[in-house]
């Protein structure tokens, strides 16, 4: 591990009233790693990726992001310099694509040349048609081309860390498939460090590098899907063993086509 | 005659640039600054429940109390701070007209645009406030670029509501001295001109409905984020209100103001005015349906030039007096104390309008009554109308005190509508006016006063202060004294009190002019 790590959780915790959502957690995320945190309903894993970006304040410890205390940090500022991609989108629905997108480096005064330019690029990088959508109001697009702009907007001011709430949960198979894939293709190019939350073990094992389990604002483990699989812990294995007899089921059922 | 061909009709659209110009020019600043008052005030509260409980309530209450109400209740609250702003910092202003009116309905307007801004930022999706915050929009930044327009349909539906209720209220402002599309309500309902009466309420029906109907549409197409809708309805709007404020415009303001109150009488009695003025080469307007202690308030203050009014009324309202003198005296006393208020009494007219307490002719001689004397051995059965201020003023105690009066019920009722409910036995008694046409229409009598307990009411021309040395005004209005008598002015009031073409105020008067001095 890094010995400065791009975001930091140091005994961090939060608590709604009497519920603990973040419970004394320590987690490092290295510059360029694709981390999914995983965990059911209310383990707090929502919270974690909040406290990055200030959405939420931590009651204790220490959050640090690209080495700097983040309660040193203007949070306007920081939440500018951290792309966050909203479950379902969290498009603005009286704005249009381009505006949509167009909208952090608006607020950070970028000349709007600049700006549109910068809008083309990105529809380009998340493949979606510029004459198409641009001037579209999201409430005309598809789920999945929803979720491709919001990709987008989180880019847009050019982060180096992109955090992603949920982001392919509400959509179909075939589309969360492709968006996934086209999505680890850009963490790669982009060189980004990217933190996603995810209910689905499939999709962390698939899309990340390292996974960290939670449960009840703890941290229960955290690895590669390989180191994962040596844990002791009962609920990391009960996680760990449903792809793993979906795989079977699917291989069973599935007669092979053609030849490798 | 028929109905359309009436040329009522052409007098009421004569008016019609003035009535309606003014009625716009005071809902659109009313509604412009109950906007600026409102919309600041549901944005600062929409975080905090308690202060936004508490200003719905009270806006709520304000909702409650009638429109004309509150719109008179502007009037004195106004009158006070003009005489405290003179006091303390030496300047004045006007307490009539358009600032009391532009206030009442500003507060008006306020609970339709509170209610729904209120509604309509609450309304928004937490997720997209959160979305706002997480692309690094500052509290400000996330209320203009995504809170605020993502509430404008639900605010414009607010606004297009208080627009309504305003243009509607509107009407009631004439009676404070505001011109308004009411000048034709209150005027035909006071001269019995039903003609004027529904132009009046259709002129203002469709100014509403056409406000309405062109805010639905800026309003729909904010809904459906249609720009054309949007600007097609603002369009609509703006050409609205050029088109109507425009040609008040410009309108030259050294014009002489003729006030008159809210009868039929002083709707004669301001056209003779006007009419005698003009003839002069003086331009002049009539401003009516003034209330009777907003008049004077207003000659003192300028805002209107001149006006009739009788002396006892004056007597009793701005000298306070409850004590009766013989006529002559009570004029001389009221000419010197009005002069210490640089108010100009310039004459009689040359008839009384005095209140009397009035019978039918037949009842009269059926019971054997001739005077209020006679009269106050049956009233305890009998029941008693009289206008709207009538039970209010001193006059009504004294008669009380020095006949002993007590009626079984008293009824306020629009002085118009007495006579044929007395006629018909509806109430037994009314406080009318002995110069009223109606009173010879409908047989009645009007009761001797032989202990006084009612002052003289001597119909007399007032001059506003700043018209005191005026020699051309003066010089046009003097033919007039002294020469309309009691049995004239009846008849003129008679003839106002119909039905037809030439009932108009504006007819009435040529007539009088022709049978007091023209020809």
């Amino acid at each position: 591990m890094p010995s400065r790590p791009m975001i930091g959780y140091a005994h961090v915790t939060k608590s709604f009233g009497p519920l603990k959502a973040v419970d004394d957690l320590s987690l490092d995320i290295a510059e360029g790693e694709f981390v999914a945190i995983v965990g059911g309903s209310g383990s707090g894993k929502t919270t974690l990726l909040r406290l990055a970006n200030r959405l939420i304040e931590a009651d204790g410890g220490t959050i640090t992001v690209e080495g700097e205390d983040v309660q040193n940090v203007d949070p306007v500022a920081l939440r500018r310099r951290i792309g966050y991609v909203f479950q379902s989108g969290g498009l603005f629905p009286h704005l249009s694509v381009a505006d949509n997108i167009g909208i952090t480096p608006k607020l950070l005064d970028v000349p709007a040349a600049d700006i549109t330019a910068r809008v083309d690029e990105l529809l380009e990088l998340v493949q979606l048609d510029r004459t198409a959508h641009r001037d579209r109001l999201p409430e005309a697009l598809s789920g999945g081309q929803r979720q491709r702009v919001g990709v987008a907007r989180a880019l847009a001011a050019r982060p180096r860390i992109v955090l992603m709430d949920e982001p392919f949960g509400a959509l179909d198979p075939l589309t969360r498939d492709a968006l996934s894939e086209d999505f680890r293709e850009l963490h790669r190019k982009l060189g980004l460090t990217t933190v996603m939350i995810t209910h689905d073990m499939t999709e962390a094992i698939l899309l990340a590098d390292r996974i960290a389990v939670m449960r009840s604002g703890k941290l229960l483990a955290q690895g590669t899907p390989a180191e994962l699989s040596n844990s002791s812990d009962g609920y990391v294995l009960e996680l760990l063993r449903t792809p793993r007899r979906q795989v079977e089921r699917l291989n069973a059922l599935l007669p092979r086509s053609g030849a490798a | 005659m028929s109905f359309f061909t009436d040329p009522r009709w052409d007098e009421a659209l004569s008016h019609l640039a003035d009535y309606l110009g003014n009625h716009v020019q005071v809902s659109l600043a009313a509604l412009a600054l109950g906007l600026a008052v409102s919309l600041p005030l549901a944005i600062l509260t929409r975080n905090r429940p308690a202060p936004r409980a508490l200003l719905l309530a009270l806006a709520s209450i304000v909702q409650t109390v009638p429109g004309l109400a509150l719109l008179a209740l502007f009037y004195p609250l106004l009158l006070f701070a003009a005489s405290v702003a003179l006091a303390w910092f030496g300047v004045s202003f006007s307490a009539f007209g358009f600032l009391p009116a532009m206030l009442a309905l500003a507060l008006y307007s306020m609970l339709p645009v509170l209610r729904n801004g209120i509604t309509g930022l609450n309304g928004i999706d937490p997720a997209l406030i959160e979305a706002a915050k997480g692309v690094g929009m500052t509290a400000r930044q996330s209320l203009i670029m995504v809170e605020l327009p993502l509430a404008l349909p639900v605010m414009m539906a607010g606004i297009r509501t208080a627009a309504v209720w305003v243009i509607g209220t509107a009407t009631l402002s004439t009676p404070i001295g505001q011109t308004s599309l009411g000048n034709y309500i209150f005027a035909g309902l006071q001269t019995q001109n039903w003609v004027f009466v529904l132009f009046g309420c259709f002129a203002s029906a469709l100014l509403a409905l056409a406000v309405d109907q062109l805010l639905g549409l800026i309003e729909s197409g904010l809904r459906h984020r249609s720009r054309p809708h949007t600007a097609l309805g603002g369009i609509g709007i703006a050409a609205l209100v050029i088109a109507t404020l425009v040609p008040t415009m410009g309108r030259s303001s050294q014009s002489y103001v003729v006030g008159a109150k809210t009868f039929a009488e002083q709707y004669v009695l301001s056209a003779l005015l006007r009419d005698r003025l003009q003839a002069a080469g003086l331009s002049a307007t009539a401003r009516s349906g003034l209330g009777s202690s907003v008049i004077f308030e207003a000659l003192k203050a300028g805002d209107i030039d001149l006006y009739v009014d009788y002396s006892g009324t004056l007597w009793a309202n701005q000298l306070h007096r409850t004590d009766i003198k013989p006529r002559a005296e009570l004029l001389a006393e009221l000419k010197t104390t009005l002069a210490n208020d640089n108010i100009t009494l310039l004459g009689e007219l040359g008839f009384e309008n005095a209140y009397a307490l009035v019978i039918p002719r037949k009842r009269a001689e059926a019971l054997g009554i001739r005077t209020i004397a006679d009269l106050a051995a049956h009233a305890s059965t009998m029941s008693i109308a009289g206008d709207y201020e009538f039970f209010s003023r001193p006059e009504w105690a004294a008669l009380q005190k020095a006949y002993g009066l007590s009626f079984s019920a008293q009824r306020q009722m629009q002085p118009d509508f007495m006579y044929a409910a007395v006629a018909s036995g509806e109430v037994d008694v009314i406080a009318g006016y002995t110069s009223d046409g109606l009173i010879a229409k409908y047989d009645l009598v009007a009761l001797d006063d032989p202990r006084h307990a009612i002052p003289p009411y001597d119909a007399i021309l007032l001059l506003a202060p700043k018209r005191a040395g005026d020699e051309r005004l003066q010089t046009a209005l003097k033919p007039l004294l002294g020469k309309i008598d009691i049995a004239t002015m009846r008849e003129a009031n008679l003839r106002a009190s119909g039905n037809d073409a030439n009932s108009s105020p504006d007819a009435v008067a040529k007539w009088l002019w022709g049978k007091v001095g023209g020809r």
